[in-house]
């Protein structure tokens, strides 16, 4: 199957925005669902609703199938070892906070370092942030070269005795970069240190496997792999999640609870408390089996030939120059326009029904060390096609005519 | 100089976009307004002026010259700044009285509603909000000399 003949399958590509035909191009915020993920939702919630994991009836049992069977998908997404190292979160964001409040709590103490990158999102930031406060560690950070990529030498100047966390996002998702984490996982191992790798933007693009990159902890979000808000996983390797300190208490995730003493459940259900977010869950593997069937290969091909092409297009427009120029890049482009707002370019093209992202894309530091306010960013989907880079780029030459 | 009360000058500006048939004209008209906005001077271009926003920054100041409020504003981005220039138009040179019981009806009137959500708030809602926060600051300071 074709990337593009799938077009058909995202139902809200056919839509007009200001009596224009949508072009779609923030898949870098969230990506369109297909039909078959929608319909997963309704599926669930009109045939077999129910709680899972407790109940004996009939509803009860095939939502925890279901629901399990979302696991086992996400352990094969991403190539994990066993399914019990595969938790259910609400997305990147809780899985890295998750992170930061067990393993961090357990293993950070007074002066110990993490370390992170110049180009992370704030989500990647916050968490380590808010332990390096409590627990008066220290925050370093891998500077960014001026082409985008990470400064590899001085990030293995960083790294020392001390470094107890290595918390890096694969694919920047203000730039493009591709980071060669692999390289970074396996300096940050020989200084005994832990790490962890923001999948955010790299999961719809990249072969993900996780015991092949060795890291300890991956995170991704559902919504931007085809699937639903709300739901995304976290891998940890089993004998960290194993020691790790539970996260939230609540029901399912314990073994007994009396008034004296509560034993923890097992494996994954320790780190998930509360009824979860089944529908969402579900429908998500739905959205990885999609994926699946068309081949992440099939996809990168196409998502690469969009993104030469838009390059080339980009670049010829004068005073345009794209941020991040990385050697191994995906599927977006990062510009500004000399003479214009990134906001002003952003409010013009919406008019004209292209969604592109403009702003910080809350990665406040990096657009601080490349001195800009922000970016204009077009990120691209397997249903983009070049003939909306062509509806884009007539867009920009439009715009930048009425703005100056 | 009499000021136009705030209802006619909205009344204004809604007739005048409503002679644009096209977003293009409409689009073309605020950014000429942000350009001809009166300049800021870089004095007033600090940290506390400032209305912190998601996108683009906006620079507010505000000064009281005989029971009447003046604006002053500027921005990065052209698109906002035609719209400060509309607010500027509505409620500089009025009293805080009658600043603060401005409705702002116009802004949906034109369609610029938009411009309103939160993710673009620095581009007029925090400003109105700011501005009528000038507004009644001046009107207890007022209130206080009587």
């Amino acid at each position: 199957m074709e990337p593009l003949e799938l077009r058909p399958q995202f139902p809200i590509l056919g839509r007009t925005v200001k009596g224009k035909p949508l072009v779609y191009f923030d898949n870098a915020a969230t990506s369109q669902k297909p039909q078959c993920v929608i319909d997963a939702l309704g599926h669930y919630y009109s045939h077999y609703n129910a709680n899972i994991h407790r109940g004996i009836h009939t509803l009860a049992e095939e939502a925890t199938l279901a629901y399990e069977a979302a696991r086992f998908a996400v352990q094969d997404f991403i190539g994990a070892a066993s399914v019990e190292e595969v938790i259910f979160t609400r997305g990147t964001t809780e899985a890295i906070n998750l992170v930061a409040y067990t393993w961090g709590r357990e293993n950070v103490a007074a002066g110990d370092e993490i370390v992170i990158s110049g180009m992370e999102h704030h989500s990647n930031i916050v968490p380590w942030q808010i332990l390096c406060e409590e627990k008066k560690a220290v925050l370093k950070v891998i500077p960014v070269l001026d082409n985008g990529e990470l400064d590899m030498r001085a990030f293995k100047q960083l790294l020392g005795t001390k470094t107890k966390m290595v918390a890096v996002v694969h694919v920047s998702n203000s730039l493009g970069t591709v980071n060669p984490v692999k390289e970074i996982i396996a300096a940050a191992h020989e200084v005994g240190a832990k790490v962890l790798i923001d999948g955010a933007q790299s999961a719809v693009h990249l072969d993900i496997n996780v015991q092949d990159l060795d890291c300890d902890f991956f995170a991704f979000s559902g919504h931007k792999v085809y699937g639903p808000t709300g739901v995304g996983a976290l891998y940890g390797k089993k004998d960290l999640l194993e020691k790790m300190p539970v996260f939230q208490g609540g029901g399912e995730m314990i073994k007994e609870v009396t008034f004296e003493k509560t034993t923890y459940n097992d494996l994954p259900y320790k780190y998930e408390a509360g009824t979860p977010n089944i529908a969402d869950t579900i429908a998500l593997k739905t959205a990885l089996d999609f994926i699946k069937e068309i081949g992440k290969d099939n996809i990168r091909k196409h998502e690469d030939e969009l993104l030469t092409y838009a390059t080339a297009q980009l670049s010829a427009i004068p005073g345009l120059t794209i941020i991040g120029q990385a050697k191994n890049k995906v599927s977006l482009v990062s510009f500004v326009i000399e003479g214009t707002h990134p906001q002003d370019i952003g409010v013009l093209l919406d008019n004209m029904g292209i969604a592109v992202r403009t702003g910080h894309h809350c990665t406040q530091p990096l657009m601080k060390r490349f001195g800009i306010p922000g970016t204009v960013r077009a990120s691209f989907a397997l249903y983009n096609q070049k003939e909306e880079i062509d509806v884009l780029i007539a867009g920009l030459q439009k715009a930048i005519k009425m703005l100056a | 100089m009499e000021v136009k009360p705030i209802v006619e000058i909205e009344k204004d500006i809604v007739e005048d976009f409503a002679l644009f048939d096209s977003w293009e004209d409409k689009y073309e008209y605020i950014i000429d307004l942000g350009k001809k906005l009166a300049v800021l001077e870089d004095q007033y271009k600090i940290e506390e002026n400032k209305i912190k926003g998601c996108q683009s920054t906006v620079w507010l100041t505000a000064s009281f010259d005989n029971g009447k409020v003046i604006f002053k504003a500027d921005s990065d981005a052209v698109i906002v700044k035609g719209l400060i220039s509309m607010l500027i138009k509505v409620l500089s040179g009025h009293t805080p009285e009658e600043i603060l019981a401005a409705k702002m009806d116009f802004i949906g009137e034109i369609g610029m509603m938009t411009h309103l959500a939160q993710t673009r708030s620095n581009g007029l809602l925090a400003m109105i909000k700011q501005m009528k926060n000038y507004a009644l600051a001046y009107k207890m300071m007022e209130d206080t000399k009587k």
